[in-house]
């Protein structure tokens, strides 16, 4: 009778979709494992372009879905040292910790930017392993994505040959969609911009932007009213062209110096599902670049 | 090497001298031009090759394998949570709760007037390997070392099981977990104050299973030593508490996240002691009463969390509530040293049965990034107390605040600044009607700062 209760539970409460269930800690990972996976994959978005990814609860949910996840796709680099720990250790799901092979790091496989040469949170909250915010270089998707595919088919090896077959595609279009953002991004290179958080480096780094500055004084310190002041100068100075927020952050500090400098304000999506048109991987970077060329005279 | 390999071939070619001296001009004139072009091509490639392991050097950190764990950053993972507090209280001899058996189990004090040093926590964990991790919590003060939590915990098990084995803070309840550095208020609630001086600790095992659905339920069992308030230790092969609690939770929309649980705790005590009067005819002495029996808790746990479209950062709202009830059955005794008492050498005073019941509920509103405000209700009900009145007031002062019958109350409001999760003053004031005829309006000053390792809190 128990056993009988049991199985109408677990069959009421599980999907009954079938797939290899990926639980991926940011949209981005989300959207890239599902251009890789298709329908053979079921994948759950921890999180969602309005959540700090810094700054995420390891509610009962999350941890309920970790349970059940057989491969898990974050950035690493410390961007979730505040949530994923807790919720690895309290899903009691043995499969995605690390080092087994349902863990999977993406921050791992790129080239990081801004590895600080000295680790003191004088400076804010650092992070050891450099900038973790890979996913606005379209490059390092493309560098994710191989091993990526190469993962999901050893986990679902029945499956290898439709992961390595959509990563062939997802590569191919996407290198085609590289060259084209390049070209109609390159009046914008140069051009000063003044960023939130450190949110954009690789972005920045990919196009030739140049970060005149941040709103917060250090990476995870509020912006406050004094460094604020002392950018309205320095912007003014620099001729910045452009103000930079994330959908997560709060629009006072940039609408502040917006409104003082005369310099516009701009909400880039940052990931998947930051924009109505940043639907998927290619419409993020078609808007973020849309944005930015829309604005910058 | 390439270059030997290129200018081997060169002077091969360049031997056979015998051709006419028009062919081997042009011949010469050919192969000068071929070695040039080679060796700006190797020059090139040589370059490339520099760059490219001076860029690795730069991005070190990059060792392929995505398996490879940084979650914590360093191996093990250390922090240091410093506190301190300025506290105004009115002068109490004996800060006793009220109509209850006062803790003598697991506190660090608190109860100072003035600045005060609290224990200072020293937290260090790491992975032991794929299967386990270790986790030591020691608090430091004066001349003392406490170990708050050594344990280790399985990651290996799967199937939605973990084991935890060594000293931990038991499962029960909700606040019960948390350190205090992690809480919303300077002080615990009464109801923990009342039921385990501030925690429960464990020695032993604790078995937790996560289903696999997408509601979040959590069953957990603990078998431990029991030594703590409200059993004691009591050497015994056998385990001195159990303790059983289940959890479930989940979303409600983007915005909205919810926790409940149920806990049952049993553990037994041997000669509990607390400080009574006795009722010497010569002048009352200070006497120790003794409780031997069995005790059983139950804690019904409710957490509801709040920020806009599941982003605390801004705004948020936690709203936390835990209910509990006691009860207790076994034998009272008082014993004193001093001839005159009637207590002299032990004297039983029969049995005692008590059911008692309290809570708290809280709400902690961030209304702007950085500042909290947060309200905190407690509430304590003695509840019924069975024992022969003639027997135990023969022997002890029905004065004593364990035989109040008030029901002790306390408000509490707060106001903390953090500067970023690594930081926190807070002010905080009370109206503490819990103890024996005194209204203590209470005002608390702390400091709470973290070093080291990114804890991840709990939900």
């Amino acid at each position: 009778m128990k056993r009988f209760i049991l199985a109408c539970l677990l069959a009421a409460a599980l999907p009954v979709h079938a797939g290899l269930r990926v639980f991926a800690c940011e949209p981005e990972w989300a959207a890239l494992a599902k251009q890789l996976g298709g329908d053979k994959v079921d994948v759950y978005e921890a999180t969602h372009a309005l959540q700090d990814p810094h700054r995420i609860e390891a509610r009962p949910s999350l941890i309920a879905r970790a349970r059940s996840a057989q491969l898990l796709v974050c950035t690493g680099a410390e961007l979730e040292a505040g949530w994923l720990p807790t919720l690895l250790r309290e899903s009691g799901n043995a499969a995605i910790q690390p080092g087994r092979p349902g863990f999977f790091e993406a921050a791992q496989l790129v080239s990081r930017l801004e590895i600080p040469a000295r680790i003191d949170r004088g400076e804010g909250d650092v992070h050891a392993s450099g900038n973790p915010h890979i996913q606005l270089d379209p490059r390092n998707l493309l560098a994710v994505a191989g091993p990526l595919a190469k993962r999901l088919g050893e986990l679902d090896a029945a499956n290898a040959g439709h992961y390595a077959e959509r990563h062939q595609a997802f590569s191919d279009r996407m290198r085609a969609a590289i060259a084209r953002w390049e070209l109609e991004a390159a009046p914008l290179k140069g051009a000063r911009v003044i960023a939130q958080h450190k949110s954009f480096g690789y972005l920045f780094h990919w196009l030739g932007l140049v970060e005149a500055g941040t709103l917060e004084p250090a990476p995870g310190i509020e912006p406050g009213s004094a460094h604020l002041a002392q950018l309205v100068a320095q912007a003014k100075a620099q001729q910045v062209r452009l103000i930079l927020r994330t959908p997560y952050d709060s629009p006072r500090p940039g609408g502040w110096l917006s409104e003082r400098t005369g310099i516009p304000l701009v909400t880039l999506p940052f990931t998947v599902g930051g924009s109505a048109r940043a639907q998927d991987l290619f419409g993020l970077f078609d808007d973020t670049i849309a944005r930015l060329k829309e604005r910058t005279p | 090497m390439q270059r030997i390999a290129l200018m081997a071939v060169a002077t091969a070619l360049a031997l056979p001298a015998a051709a006419g001296d028009g062919e081997l001009k042009a011949l010469r004139e050919e192969i000068a031009q071929m070695k040039k072009s080679y060796e700006q091509r190797i020059e090139s490639l040589e370059q490339r090759l520099a760059s490219g392991t001076e860029k690795e050097k730069s991005q070190s950190p990059q060792d392929g394998d995505p398996r490879a764990g940084t979650a914590g950053g360093f191996n093990p993972e250390v922090s240091l949570i410093l506190q301190g507090r300025y506290r105004r209280l009115k002068e109490v001899p004996e800060r006793s709760i009220a109509g209850t058996w006062p803790a003598g189990g697991h506190t660090h004090g608190g109860d100072e007037r003035g600045f005060t040093l609290d224990h200072s926590e020293l937290i260090v964990s790491a992975n032991v390997n794929p299967y386990f991790r270790g986790l030591m919590n020691v608090a430091l003060k004066d001349g003392e070392a406490e170990v708050e939590e050594v344990y280790f915990q399985t990651l290996g098990l799967g199937q939605g099981f973990t084991l935890k084995g060594g000293r931990f803070l038991s499962g029960i309840g909700y606040l019960n977990e948390r350190h205090s550095h992690a809480w919303d208020f300077a002080d615990a609630p009464l109801m923990m104050k009342v039921l385990f001086g501030e925690h429960y600790g464990q020695d032993g095992l604790q078995l937790k299973w996560v289903a696999p659905t997408e509601l979040f339920m959590e069953f957990g069992a603990e078998l431990g030593r029991g030594a703590g308030f409200p059993g004691t230790d009591r050497n015994k092969n056998s385990p001195g508490a159990g303790a059983l609690f289940a959890h479930v939770g989940g979303d409600v929309g983007r915005s909205h996240a919810w926790r409940a649980g149920l806990s049952w705790l049993t553990t037994r005590a041997r000669q509990r002691e607390a400080h009574f009067e006795d009722t010497d005819a010569a002048g009352p002495n200070e006497v120790e009463g003794r409780f031997t029996g069995r005790s059983r808790t139950r804690i019904a746990d409710f957490v509801w969390k709040w920020a806009p479209d599941g982003n605390p950062r801004e705004r948020n709202l936690k709203l936390q509530a835990e209910l509990f009830r006691r009860t207790e059955s076994g034998d009272l005794a008082c014993a004193s040293d001093v001839a005159t008492s009637p207590c002299l050498g032990g004297l039983g005073l029969g049995n005692l049965r008590s059911a008692q019941s309290g809570g708290y509920a809280q709400a902690v509103w961030q209304f702007l990034p950085r500042w909290r405000v947060g309200y905190r209700f407690d509430w304590l009900n003695a509840g019924a107390k069975r024992y022969d009145p003639v027997a135990v007031f023969a022997a002890l002062d029905p004065a004593n605040a364990y035989f109040a019958r008030q029901r002790p109350q306390r408000h509490t409001l707060m106001a903390d600044w953090s500067q970023d999760e690594f930081s926190r003053l807070r002010l905080q004031f009370a109206r503490d009607r819990s103890m024996q005829g005194v209204s203590d309006n209470q005002v608390t000053l702390q400091y709470i700062m973290s070093l080291g390792a990114h804890g991840a809190h709990k939900f």
